[in-house]
């Protein structure tokens, strides 16, 4: 039992940093129609920063800052730079110039910050919470991790509802042509998109590298959970993803709990998971009714 | 939210206006369309037997005048340029990416050191045959599921599939042998090559020029049955689906069962390519096949203008030539071992990115579109002068 409940923590613990992952995607994909593969590679360069800053003698928390506010710089550079050329055209070469930035940002982390693991701190403690003389298996990292993407979700939905700037971004992506006519400047609207899509995946990065190792491949697998939970919740869906998120979470944390030496089959059950959801519903399963024929 | 589609500058842009600049390379004229004063045999099978002639004869040369060096080179330049075909064909010809070719590879690969562990291993060509069924098997399950998606969702599942892949064979590491892989014990040089050697240069045959010639072997045969392929009504077929989807569905063809088809001959062909390469490298392990390979293939047939087998070698080429370079030029500028070789996967990067940017259409499909305006052009020249001459 004790057991059960310590795989299922961690479950959701994952799960939620794949629901901001897969936020990060989601984000992209309303107002581009892209999905950002370099993601991951931009997350990774995010949290080498602040790694970086770690070992100058900088505190976790400035550390943090700093990571968030490069990862709304790189990605508003990439998009007003990069992506800008390739948006509204054909799907393949937008997919192949997010594919070339995520080969491209990877090995520039190599070049620049060396190739070998380096462990990441974490803020908080790793050992469970003590109840009289039981320990029980939810840990401070847990808390600070789900406390961390509720809040940041908690803002974007703020963001979205209340305010101008959220409305003429929600404008943009329901419709470029409309939104254009009525005054809104579509272009910055992207741009900043782009900018907070980069600020939930770096957020994502730092959370899973807290207390393990980095290296610059660690994102790989992140972007292929991010991915799957995205496409359970239909790619267009902010509450799928993270709904889609924390299902993938428990899953493989399942799988990697209770089948024998199950850590090597995670990627592979991600893998089943998605073309299972594919297969009996292309959309994603929170997606509305219209298919698309492209 | 499904009101976000009603966006003009969404999805399903590449089927609304066809053919996509990307693919250029992919739309080769035929011969005897052209202008038919061309001295090269009409027939499609006979203009490529002749080729593949040349090309033999022009491959024996090329390994006979190089060095040991090079020779491997050109071995690790074989495996590549066949998995990149296969690519070239699914995603020029048919407009499915596919980012799992790396894996594909790994399952040819695997099976091919598996068979060649035997204690009396079966003959080469029935090993590599095998290698390719095996990734046929997998190429179909996967294309099934492939046909189905299109664009993003395409390149994620088959990124899953590139990522996961590989931890099967650390899973079950009694038969695969884990992290450390398997060491792959390379066959032996029939009497007949070394024979053959003889004759040709006069110097004892060794086994890496022998395995250059297995993987320039597969090489010329898999490209004359693509280019074969893709001149043939299949090809029409798949460019029909790849451009224009609801007239394809409506004169008859089956959208489904042609990706799959297309997906399985792609795998085929990356399942050699593993083949060839567990010969070559004599190993297989899940570092040698990870998401970088499959990101260097796309690489590789996007720089060389997709859907084109010239663009698919020439990008080749381009993966087995630069990265020594690469690592070199970083060295000069004072990198360490480590940190010099990942020069050569950030410029793939900056290749994919600068290219699909400013020439879509690669190099081959660059060329193929300038001459097609020029040849146009002088058409309309021609026809203009001819009216003009009639009136007066």
């Amino acid at each position: 039992m004790d057991y059960f409940v310590n795989v299922t923590i961690t479950g959701l613990t994952q799960g939620m940093i794949y629901s901001a992952f897969a936020l990060a995607l989601v984000l992209i994909w309303r107002s581009t129609r892209i999905v950002n593969f370099a993601q991951g590679s931009m997350a990774a360069a995010t949290t080498f920063i602040a790694l970086a800053l770690i070992q100058a003698g900088a505190s976790y928390w400035v550390a943090l800052i700093v990571a968030l506010v490069s990862g709304f710089v790189l990605g508003a550079v990439i998009e007003r730079v990069i992506i800008r050329p390739v948006e509204g055209g054909p799907e393949l070469n937008a997919v192949i110039v997010t594919l070339g930035l995520f080969v491209a940002i990877q090995a520039l982390i190599a070049i620049i910050f060396g190739s070998s693991f380096q462990s990441f701190p974490t803020p908080f403690g790793v050992r469970g919470f003590e109840l009289g003389d039981t320990t029980i298996p939810l840990t401070p990292t847990n808390l600070y991790v789900i406390a961390a993407v509720l809040v940041t979700m908690a803002l974007l939905v703020a963001l979205f509802r209340f305010t101008r700037i959220g409305l003429a971004m929600r404008a943009s992506a329901f419709s470029q042509e409309v939104a254009r006519l009525l005054g809104v400047k579509v272009g910055g609207m992207l741009t900043l998109g782009w900018g907070l899509a980069a600020v939930v995946g770096s957020l994502s990065g730092l959370l899973i590298a807290g207390g393990t190792f980095v290296y610059p491949a660690y994102m790989d697998s992140l972007i292929v959970f991010g991915f799957v939970a995205a496409i359970i919740g239909g790619l267009d869906s902010p509450v799928g993803a993270i709904v889609g998120g924390l299902i993938l979470g428990l899953a493989l944390s399942y799988v990697s709990g209770y089948a024998p030496r199950g850590s090597a089959l995670v990627t592979i059950s991600a893998l089943v998971i998605l073309i299972g959801v594919l297969l009996v519903r292309p959309g994603g399963l929170f997606s509305s009714s219209t298919a698309r024929r492209a | 939210m499904s009101d976000l589609q009603s966006s003009p500058s969404t999805a399903g842009k590449a089927s609304d206006e066809a053919p996509v600049v990307a693919t250029a390379g992919a739309n080769a004229t035929s011969a005897s369309a052209s202008t038919g004063r061309s001295l090269l045999p009409e027939s499609t099978l006979l203009r490529h037997l002749l080729a593949l002639v040349v090309f033999a004869v022009l491959a024996v040369v090329v390994l006979e005048v190089t060095t040991p060096y090079q020779n491997s080179q050109l071995a690790t330049l074989t495996y590549y340029a066949i998995a990149a075909g296969g690519l070239t064909v699914l995603t020029g010809m048919n407009g499915q990416i596919s980012l799992g070719h790396g894996a594909l590879m790994a399952a040819g690969a695997y099976t091919t050191a598996l068979f060649l562990d035997a204690d009396e291993p079966l003959p080469l060509v029935v090993i590599l045959l095998a290698s390719i069924l095996v990734a046929i098997i997998i190429g179909a399950l996967v294309g099934v599921a492939a046909a189905r998606l299109h664009g993003p969702y395409l390149a994620g599942a088959t990124l899953a599939l590139a990522v996961g892949l590989p931890g099967l064979a650390i899973y079950f590491h009694d038969i695969f042998g884990g992290e450390q892989g398997m060491r792959v014990r390379a066959p032996q040089a029939p009497e007949s090559f070394d024979s053959f050697i003889q004759l040709v240069s006069g110097s004892a045959a060794s086994s890496t020029k022998w395995l250059a010639y297995v993987g320039t072997i597969c090489l010329l045969l898999t490209y004359f049955f693509l280019a074969n392929l893709v001149r043939s009504r299949i090809g029409r077929t798949w460019r029909a689906v790849r451009d224009q989807e609801v007239a394809a569905e409506l004169a008859g063809i089956n959208l489904g069962a042609w990706r799959v088809l297309a997906f399985v001959v792609s795998a085929a062909a990356a399942g050699l390519a593993g083949a060839v390469l567990a010969l070559v490298v004599r190993l297989a392990a899940p570092s040698g096949f990870t998401l970088v390979l499959s990101l260097s293939l796309l690489t590789a047939i996007v720089l060389g203008g997709l859907g084109s087998l010239t663009g698919a070698l020439i990008g080749s080429a381009l993966l087995v030539f630069l990265p020594p370079f690469a690592r070199d030029m970083g060295a000069s500028f004072g990198l360490d071992q480590t940190e010099a070789a990942q020069v050569a996967p950030f410029v793939y990067g900056v290749v994919l990115v600068v290219v699909m940017i400013f020439v879509p259409a690669g190099l081959v499909g660059t060329i193929r579109l300038r001459w097609m305006t020029r040849k146009a052009k002088r058409a309309m020249a021609q026809a203009h002068a001819d009216g003009a001459s009639s009136r007066g």
